[in-house]
């Protein structure tokens, strides 16, 4: 469970880039979240729900964008999908790939400002 | 007054912090001429009982040093003193893995370049320390014949940042009927092609052939761009 530090070092950023835009308000913060970051979606949230509490960010909702696992296939020479995480195989061919493109995001991609 | 909000990108990664920390160490491990191998595994897979070994032998013929990471104690350190090689404990408090931070801070006061190889041991956990890059060139996966063959199946996202995995306590494999074919299979399909090495510290099974997997790796590795 190392969602709440996750959920801190969120804050901290996005404080830090609302300070660094002249203080704005910050109306959503999003999220893209890959299978493979190590982070799950539900601890994120309620760990953030707690971090945010009593913060600017109290009523600022945390939208989280789930990215697919994506990987290099050799057989296709292109990006594909995975049969699932229990199962590095190309959902086309059947090729197991392991180099992977999407899937460890852990990102905070854009905020909504308050005009 | 207020009007809709306009969206601005950030593109910040939540890591950023930990990624440069990790980053500036992995040039440094290199500028020092010293390969950096970390351990991941749940608790009690054997990672300091491997550890012990591999670093008494590795003395023979090299400079090791080890780095170990726990909660609370101290214990693991004084078990790898005994094999007279530099060895610091991180103790993390409450948290379940390293971050880079706390491997720099460990480091100081360390001459970098008297070493050939340091380990770095992680909290045992199988989930979390998946999102911490700590600046290793190889990160090896312990998963041991007690745990049962899917655990790369429940972990998956841990055997898929690791680039070898290593199967322990070979020597109980047949007392807990450990299904070789199937733990294999298992990592294969969450990590296709990674390297797995079977290892009993106690017959001393795999042992030198994984040490010298690691002189190889560390002989060929490539140069941090």
């Amino acid at each position: 469970m190392h969602e709440l530090s996750i959920a801190l070092s969120i804050l901290d950023m996005v404080d830090e880039e609302a300070q660094r835009r002249g203080d704005v308000g910050v109306e959503a913060i999003h999220l893209k979240l890959g299978p493979l970051s190590g982070v799950v979606r539900e601890a994120l949230l309620s760990a953030y729900e707690l971090a945010s509490e009593q913060t600017r960010f109290a009523a600022c909702p945390l939208v989280i964008e789930d990215v697919p696992i994506s990987v290099y296939c050799s057989n296709c020479k292109a990006e594909r999908g995975i049969r699932s995480v229990q199962c590095f195989a190309c959902v086309e061919c059947g090729m197991p790939a392991s180099e992977v493109i999407h899937g460890r995001e852990l990102q905070v991609w854009a905020l909504e400002l308050a005009e | 007054m207020s009007t809709a909000p306009r969206i601005v990108e950030v593109r910040q990664n939540v890591l950023k912090h930990n990624d440069e920390v990790a980053r500036a160490l992995r040039r440094r491990f290199q500028e020092a001429g010293v390969f950096v191998v970390s351990l991941v595994s749940s608790p009690g897979a054997g990672k300091t009982t491997f550890l012990e070994k591999a670093l008494t032998l590795l003395k023979q013929q090299s400079r090791p040093a080890a780095l170990v990471g726990d909660l609370a104690t101290d214990n693991d350190a004084l078990r790898l003193a005994r094999s007279q090689t530099p060895v610091k404990q991180i103790t993390t408090g409450a948290l379940c893995h390293l971050e880079a931070a706390m491997v720099e801070r460990a480091l100081e006061g360390w001459s970098l370049e008297d070493l050939d190889i340091l380990f770095i041991e992680n909290v045992g956990n199988l989930v979390c320390p998946a999102s911490y890059d700590l600046g290793e060139d190889l990160r090896l996966v312990l998963l041991s014949v007690t745990e049962g063959e899917d655990k790369p199946l429940k972990y998956p996202t841990i055997f898929n940042s690791a680039d070898v995995a290593v199967v322990t306590k070979m020597d109980l494999a047949e007392v807990v009927e450990f299904d070789r074919a199937a733990a294999r299979a298992n990592i294969e399909a969450v990590r296709p092609g990674m390297r797995v090495f079977e290892l009993s510290v106690k017959t001393g099974q795999g042992m030198k052939e994984l040490l010298t997997y690691l002189r190889e790796k560390s002989a060929t590795r490539l140069p941090v761009s």
